[in-house]
């Protein structure tokens, strides 16, 4: 009976289960591609460290470091990274790069991929460097082209492809150098206090437990400051970055689904209402209630099951495209296998969903009355009973448990699940608003096309609802996702208008101080700041030695806190980014005087736990220094100038090694390349940072994450466009009835397409404006209480989302509804019978 | 109100029209002519599959005939396009189907204002609601079609079939859905309301009773018109 009773709407039904198909689709190329990550992360272990541990220190191994890397034992490689300049004499370019100067057989596992593929042999040999591709690129280097870097001119033996274990994105901010390290010296740029990552890499002996290794000596390389990296460290790291990853792509889907869902429901409500008198009438003739129920049950479930296997079929193709999408956030090769696990596990979760949307609207046959024969009822009726309420809140939990399944802590999975329903919620709410004003808003005194047009947002039957949920989604997803890149891209760029410093030179030894500040004066620019920087470690907060801290579990402060290496600096006065919050600015203190005064910003003392009058000792490079906190700043980081989290009176540390930094401001890219290769062919180890390089390249990363989040987005656009074609479709035999009564009535052609256009249009408008307005205040929401950041939101993307999405809406509207005006009206004759 | 009587409103002349599917083809109507002067009233009768919609749908310019020709109010319909005949029929024709054939998504007054707003009319709500009154619908204005009777939705659209004066009504079966008692009010309230207004009225019919209540009556059998009452002679007319 179901198959029988399907048979005249079988093609519109089909379409409606398109709806769910992108959703599914999206679910299981996303639940496939991540057991296909989890399985490369497995696989790949070792080639993501490249070793099997990694020790490393921000100050060079000093004997007691050698004594004890020895004692480790194993085979060790060396690797020394810094900051520094690379110049090609025959384009005169110069850029930052982070120059890695490596000895030993490191990577043991995985490779250094290069072109030609004989070059990694070649600068392991000492011929010469390999450069990162795209700075080749970017210079119009070639192989064998010289480059010089400090005092070494030396030859590019290699185009650098890929490192085992690291992401393409991030390097772009510093591109990387490989250097043999015997070559390192001749460069003269590693000196005293240079800002330099020293590591040695390990392959152990076969029967090694590096885990338990590390464990045994945790406490001695607590004490030395010494980092560690282990595989089975790198593994948990990196796979929980690529769970953050897939469980957000899988949420992101989750919403196409839920959307589609919606779309179904409307569908099947439709569907419903046209089948009132068949159920009625087979009810006359003895058919249960359930019976009646069972049947179209059927058809939704074989709706669900279809739609399930078109979108897992469609799933497995998109899963092709998914690693391209990520590839530059993602450090290894992802073999394209599918998880069939994961494909029936999404393609589940996919059909519970359809399987509740659809159930929600068959209720109501349940209540149809054998008396319906004789009369329909007006409007579907609205109390919903026992079991629709408990489909409702079944849904509801799957939405949330869902949510939990895929997010790492329960409150983002609370968080998530209640802003989706939410975000329909208010959708909802301001498309029942919407319907409501417009049912007072009658537009008396305007042309007919346009009230009818109009009044279509609050008729019987009106499909607003279903449409500015399904298109404003889409629209407030990725406007939301454009403002708030464009705001942090702004919030960066803000920086740099009128005379903001916009060029960094650091690594400045102080003998070269006075000729790096006249060079920039030579070449037309201002110094607008210099500070020396002097570079120690925590020794003790409080009397309490920092090892003790570490070692207490119970303790407060964080390990990075502790450990880290502090760049402070002396100042007489208070920078333009900097406030007193508490305590007693001191610009100046004798040499000599103990405890000497110390400003802390008040984020790191709230870390370490200290406050105005705590006493803190440093480890100046070898030598205790003992200061007191006199004085807490607030500091405006996103200023383009030295900022410091420790800052000391003028006096006390005059004589401590330090290099030093100066910030200018270029007007031009050709003006910022004179000056770096002005500086770099005078002091060849001062390195130079453009802010605006560098905000190009933090563009291009905040595009390449933007766009596989639009990728992902797209999924409920699409779903979006398809609820509204399926929308379209299933009042289409209104419209026709419509359209046809029209014309008998004396309307023209022109005018049938006119009224359909205005009722496209003031749906999509509605869309798109809810949609926007959603977007806004989501945006302003993320700006100011998750970046923190002013929001100011360019007008043009929204200008384009109104038109856009007002325009998709009257092109698939219209398209959808080809034929509807061109029915010839003798048909309502015919229909008359 | 009867300025215009004595003048033909509509006149067929060798209407025939032939459906054809591959390579049959069938004829629902042949070579039937009659002219209906304005005022007058015509019932048109006759088995299923005579012909009567067919004839209905060809005089009133809802479709175009394989052969003849369709004045209506002195235009020529043959040499209009479908856009051609919508304004004739905005201008001059009024509708009342058997079932009703209300838009459901527009409230009692809005159906009946239809007629004039697609001519881009303004300030019509008060004929409409006088003519909704003066079919015993003043409360019902605001009400969906969905939310009346069948005899009050037939009052809607005989309201509506009015609003733009026309000079000939086509009235489609207008009780068929209607039980007795309602039925007799709708067509008193359609009797009346064209006696006032002058109009000429086209009926068709399966209801012989009502059928008289016309000043004339032409009768269809397999497409030929068979029977004419205001010929003169009642016998077979119009053929060739």
């Amino acid at each position: 009976m179901a198959w029988r009773d399907s048979r005249a709407s079988r093609r519109r039904l089909l379409l409606f289960t398109s709806c769910i198909v992108v959703g599914i689709a999206a679910l299981v190329a996303v639940g496939s591609f991540g057991r296909a990550l989890e399985n490369a992360i497995e696989q790949q272990a070792k080639a993501l460290l490249g070793a099997d541990l990694s020790i490393g220190s921000r100050v060079r191994f000093t004997p007691e470091h050698e004594a004890f890397l020895s004692s480790l034992g194993g085979e060790q490689a060396r690797e020394i990274t810094f900051s520094s300049m690379i110049v090609f004499p025959r384009s005169g370019g110069t850029r930052l790069i982070q120059l890695r100067s490596l000895e030993g057989g490191f990577p043991y596992y995985g490779a250094i991929e290069a072109d030609p593929p004989e070059a990694e042999a070649q600068f392991r040999s000492g011929s010469g460097v390999l450069v990162e591709e795209s700075l080749l690129l970017q210079f119009g280097a070639v192989v064998g082209d010289e480059v010089r870097i400090g005092s070494l001119t030396t030859r590019v033996v290699g185009a650098l492809r890929k490192v085992p274990g690291e992401t393409v994105a991030f390097a772009t901010i510093a591109p990387r150098v490989y250097l043999r390290l015997s070559e390192l010296a001749s460069t003269g740029l590693l000196r005293e206090g240079s800002l330099a990552r020293y590591r040695v890499l390990f392959r152990m002996p076969e029967g090694v437990n590096v885990t338990e290794l590390v464990a045994e000596h945790q406490e001695r390389l607590d004490a030395l400051r010494l980092s560690v990296a282990t595989v089975a460290q790198r593994q948990e790291d990196l796979g929980q970055a690529m769970r953050n990853l897939y469980q957000f792509l899988n949420l992101v889907g989750f919403v196409a689904l839920l959307l589609g869902g919606v779309g179904i429901a409307s569908a099947i409500q439709v569907h419903v209402k046209q089948k009132i008198p068949t159920v009625a009438v087979l009810r006359c003739l003895g058919c249960s209630v359930w019976e009646a129920f069972a049947i179209y049950v059927v058809q939704g479930v074989a709706l669900g099951g279809l739609g399930v296997l078109v979108g897992a079929i469609a799933g497995l193709g998109i899963q092709h495209a998914l690693p391209r999408v990520v590839a530059d956030f993602v450090p290894f090769d992802v073999a394209m296998t599918v998880s069939w696990g994961a494909v029936v596990e999404a393609a589940a979760v996919g059909f519970g969903i359809c399987l509740g949307f659809t159930l929600l609207p068959l209720m109501a046959i349940r209540r149809v009355a054998p008396l319906e024969v004789l009369r329909v009822a007006f409007e579907p009726r609205r109390r919903l009973d026992r079991f629709q309420w408990g489909t409702i809140v079944l849904l509801g939990l799957s939405v949330v448990a869902f949510a939990l399944a895929h997010t790492r802590r329960w409150q983002d999975g609370l968080g998530f699940a209640g802003g989706l329903m939410l975000a329909f919620g208010v959708l909802a709410l301001v498309s029942r608003g919407v319907i409501a004003a417009a049912r007072r808003v009658r537009l008396p005194g305007w042309p007919f096309v346009i009230r009818q047009g109009w009044a279509s947002v609050h008729r019987p039957n009106n499909r607003t609802l279903l449409l500015v949920v399904s298109l404003g989604l889409g629209t407030f997803l990725l406007l939301t996702l454009q403002w708030t890149q464009t705001t942090l891209l702004r919030q960066l760029i803000s920086g740099q208008e009128g005379n903001r410093a916009n060029a960094i030179l650091f690594d400045i030894q102080p003998d070269q101080r006075e000729g790096v500040a006249a060079l920039v004066r030579e070449n037309g620019m201002k110094v607008l700041d210099e500070a020396p920087i002097v570079t120690m470690r925590l020794k003790s907060i409080r009397g309490r030695p920092v090892e003790e801290i570490l070692a207490d579990t119970d303790g407060k402060a964080p390990g990075w806190a502790l450990r880290r290496e502090f760049r402070t600096t002396t100042s007489e006065t208070l920078r333009e980014s900097e406030k007193l919050t508490a305590g007693t600015w001191i610009p100046r203190v004798e040499p000599g005087v103990e405890p000497v005064p110390m400003s802390l910003e008040e984020g790191i003392a709230k870390e370490l736990g200290v406050g105005l009058g705590d006493e803190v000792v440093w480890d100046v490079q070898g030598v205790p220094v003992r200061t007191t906190v006199t004085s807490l700043r607030e500091v405006d980081w996103r200023r383009v100038q030295p900022n410091f989290f420790v800052v000391f009176p003028a006096g006390p540390m005059d004589d401590a090694p330090a290099f030093h930094v100066l910030v200018t401001r270029v007007e031009s890219a050709e003006e910022s390349a004179r000056l770096q290769r002005a500086v770099v062919d005078r002091y060849p180890n001062v390195s130079a940072v453009d802010i605006t390089l560098v905000l190009r390249t933090l563009d291009q990363i905040l595009g390449k994450i933007a766009f596989a989040i639009r990728f992902m987005a797209m999924f409920t656009v699409a779903t979006g466009l398809l609820v509204l074609v399926a929308a379209v479709l299933s009042g289409r035999w209104q419209r026709v009835r419509e359209s046809i009564l029209l014309r008998v009535l004396g309307a023209s052609r022109r005018q049938v397409l006119r009224i359909l256009l205005v009722e496209y249009a003031v749906l999509g408008l509605l869309a798109a404006v809810t949609g926007v307005a959603l977007a806004l205040a989501g945006s302003a929401a993320l700006a100011v209480w998750v970046f923190q950041v002013a929001f100011a939101p360019p007008l043009a993307p929204a200008v384009w989302a109104i038109l856009g999405v007002t325009g998709l809406t009257v092109a698939t509207g219209l398209i959808a509804s080809r034929g509807v005006a061109t029915h010839p009206p003798l048909e309502i004759l015919r229909s008359e019978g | 109100m009867r300025g215009t009587e004595g003048q033909v409103i509509l006149a067929a002349e060798h209407l025939t029209k032939t459906y054809r599917s591959g390579e049959r083809s069938l004829d629902v109507l042949r070579d039937v002519s009659f002219s209906l002067p304005s005022g007058e009233t015509l019932a048109i009768v006759g088995p299923s599959g005579s012909g009567k919609t067919t004839l209905l749908g060809l005089c009133a310019g809802l479709d175009a005939p394989t052969q003849g020709t369709v004045r209506l109010a002195g235009e020529d319909l043959g040499g209009m396009d479908e856009d051609g005949r919508a304004r004739v029929r905005n201008l001059h024709v009024g509708f009342v189907f058997q079932s009703f054939q209300l838009i459901p998504t527009l409230t009692a007054i809005e159906n009946v204002m239809v007629p004039l707003e697609l001519r881009g009319e303004r300030g019509i709500e008060p004929e409409a609601s006088r003519l909704l009154r003066e079919v015993g619908l003043g409360e019902r204005l605001g009400h969906y079609p969905a939310q009346l009777s069948g005899g009050e939705q037939q009052r809607v659209a005989i309201a509506r079939a009015f609003i733009n004066r026309p000079k000939l009504l086509f009235a489609d079966e207008p009780t068929g859905n209607l039980d007795t008692e309602t039925g007799r009010k709708v067509v008193e309230s359609l009797f009346r309301m064209n006696e006032a207004m002058g109009t000429a009225l086209v009926l068709v019919t399966h209801d012989l009773e009502l059928a008289r209540r016309a000043g004339r009556l032409i009768r269809l059998r397999g497409g030929l018109l068979v029977e004419d009452s205001g010929s003169g002679h009642g016998g077979r007319m119009g053929t060739s």
